[in-house]
């Protein structure tokens, strides 16, 4: 294992200490952990918070600013941060108007910032929760723990954070996330796995000519293996499933074509380059675009396409003003 | 049974089983889930381990409330609120106590096992750490009604845990990180249910 790292043990503290030198406009890093915060706090609106583990850089500490969240807390790679740590986070940011937790559907995340909710509820801190669910590469029903929450996330953050900026109520701010958990997809693909540092050894083992499909965030193995295909075919197989799980019929709709780390950018155009002809050959109006690294799995190389439906409401939203270090404006 | 002092060793002990099968622990967490099962459990009982001194002469609650909020905050993921909970609501359990008896130990596996469940909204046959932690409370409480020596009842917990972790590879995961990979977790022992009969034979070989 070849990595520019220190000690494998240190990683997530000095990732977090890094971005907070790097962008001390923006950010602020709580001494207490890994929480970064709006470098001048903002009163009167509904806080949003969010995080995960590491390994998703710029995700989340890149979104933490103007326009998005409030804070964002890291725990160590891929793993989900404590309980304590997302409950600091909270009391930093909380206003009067309330809090709103941006959650990830895995199984560790939903119960430590569940965990750290019940420890803000009974210090009279108003905390409400959203879970992002959007891999359709998970079959989702009654008894399994549901789809995970992936790079489609990144437009909750957005959304929401943008009514919060307005100065909505908690429930407004919760209504919005929830619509866009609820209008976006996202599936992905990978042709080599990453490396946690501490682990050493890759999460899986491709062969030549192989990839994994449906993957999640977090070097874990997809749904399935299949032999590699063009670009053009890998895309179409994602835009299938995400297709077919949402009625986009002659909606507008934003996508975020996102790099798993060791993607170059310039498969990621060529990708949408024919994702955007496949959308147009469908009559769905492609609205706005992303491309680039915005939730990763440390030196993965894979993609996800995410497909979020639009109305007028989200379209405003997505297009006001935010001023982070990771969120470009949208072309 | 056994007593405070006792429990701390017990703990301890447990911390370097952790730490030995840490690599194992993550190995097993590869093919389901994201390869940091032995790692995190590895880090949080270790802290665990650095805090034990302070705790010399209090109750058996307290040690093992201190254990759990010590998980709670140093080991993440889905592994940290799970074991967290239990160890701290088996602290509650055990309030105020020097001394545990066998019942007072089935009283407090009872309540740890239910913390798992409530805090991970699962139940048995969902190839988790409970698919180990259910059966073994059952046949520990039956060896104890049928009049069977400490020892000799968890064995027989000890033997349903790891029988428990042998049916986890026959099971499809419907809850945590397992979930994911459906069908292809089949033939795949459970990470959590693995480390829970780690823990279960310390005490079974310092309480025999």
């Amino acid at each position: 294992m070849n990595k520019f790292i220190n000690d494998a043990a240190q990683d997530e503290n000095e990732l977090i200490q890094g971005m907070a030198k790097a962008y001390p406009k923006h950010l602020r890093k709580l001494d207490c952990g890994n929480v970064l915060v709006r470098a001048k706090k903002k009163q009167g609106k509904v806080a949003l918070i969010s995080g995960g583990g590491s390994g998703h850089e710029p995700a989340h500490g890149g979104y933490v600013g103007q326009g998005m969240l409030d804070a964002a807390v890291a725990g160590a790679v891929f793993t989900s941060p404590t309980p304590d740590q997302v409950y600091e986070g909270i009391k930093e940011i909380a206003t009067d108007v309330g809090v709103l937790m941006i959650v990830k559907n895995y199984t560790g995340d939903v119960m430590n910032f569940e965990m750290a909710a019940e420890m803000a509820a009974m210090e009279d801190i108003r905390v409400e929760e959203v879970i992002a669910c959007d891999d359709v590469a998970v079959k989702d029903s009654l008894y399994t723990v549901g789809r995970r929450g992936v790079a489609g996330t990144v437009f909750v953050h957005k959304i929401a954070g943008a009514l919060a900026e307005e100065g909505a109520s908690l429930d407004e701010v919760k209504a919005v996330a929830q619509k866009v958990i609820d209008n976006v997809r996202t599936m992905g693909a990978a042709i080599a796995p990453c490396t946690v540092p501490a682990a050493g050894k890759p999460g899986f083992v491709l062969g030549e000519d192989e990839m994994e499909v449906g993957i999640g965030i977090h070097g874990e193995p997809g749904t399935h293996r299949e032999p590699l295909k063009s670009a053009n075919e890998v895309a179409e197989l994602l835009l299938e499933r995400i297709l077919a799980d949402l009625d986009y019929a002659g909606s507008e709709v934003a996508v975020l074509i996102n790099g798993s780390g060791g993607t170059p950018l310039m498969e990621l155009y060529l990708i949408y380059n024919h994702v955007a002809d496949v959308l147009a050959e469908k009559g769905i109006q492609v609205y706005r675009t992303l491309v680039g690294e915005y939730m990763t799995s440390i030196e993965m190389q894979g993609f996800s396409v995410s497909i979020l439906r639009l109305d007028d409401e989200m379209k405003r939203l997505l297009d006001a003003p935010a001023d982070t270090p990771a969120w470009k404006e949208l072309g | 049974m056994t007593d405070s002092r006792k429990v701390m060793e017990i703990i301890e002990k447990i911390s370097y089983r952790i730490e030995e099968e840490k690599d194992y622990l993550t190995m097993l967490d590869q093919p389901i889930g994201d390869s940091d099962h032995g790692i995190n459990l590895a880090r949080g009982f270790g802290a665990v381990r650095e805090k034990l001194p302070t705790l010399a002469g209090k109750d058996i609650g307290t040690i093992l409330k201190t254990t759990g909020m010590t998980l709670v905050s140093t080991v993440g993921g889905a592994s940290g609120p799970l074991y967290g909970s239990a160890y701290m609501k088996a602290g509650m359990a055990m309030a105020g106590k020097q001394e545990m008896s066998l019942q007072d130990f089935l009283a407090m596996m009872k309540v740890f096992v239910e913390a798992v469940q409530q805090r991970g909204k699962a139940v048995a046959e969902e190839a988790t750490m409970l698919d180990a932690m259910i059966p073994s409370l059952a046949a520990m409480e039956e060896a104890a009604a049928q009049g069977e020596t400490p020892g000799a009842v968890l064995d027989a917990g000890v033997k349903a845990a790891w029988a428990g972790v042998e049916h986890t590879k026959d099971l499809v995961a419907t809850k945590g990180r397992a979930s994911y990979v459906g069908e292809r977790g089949l033939g795949h022992p459970d990470p959590g249910a693995t480390s829970y009969s780690y823990m279960l034979e310390v005490v079974r070989d310092s309480c025999a």
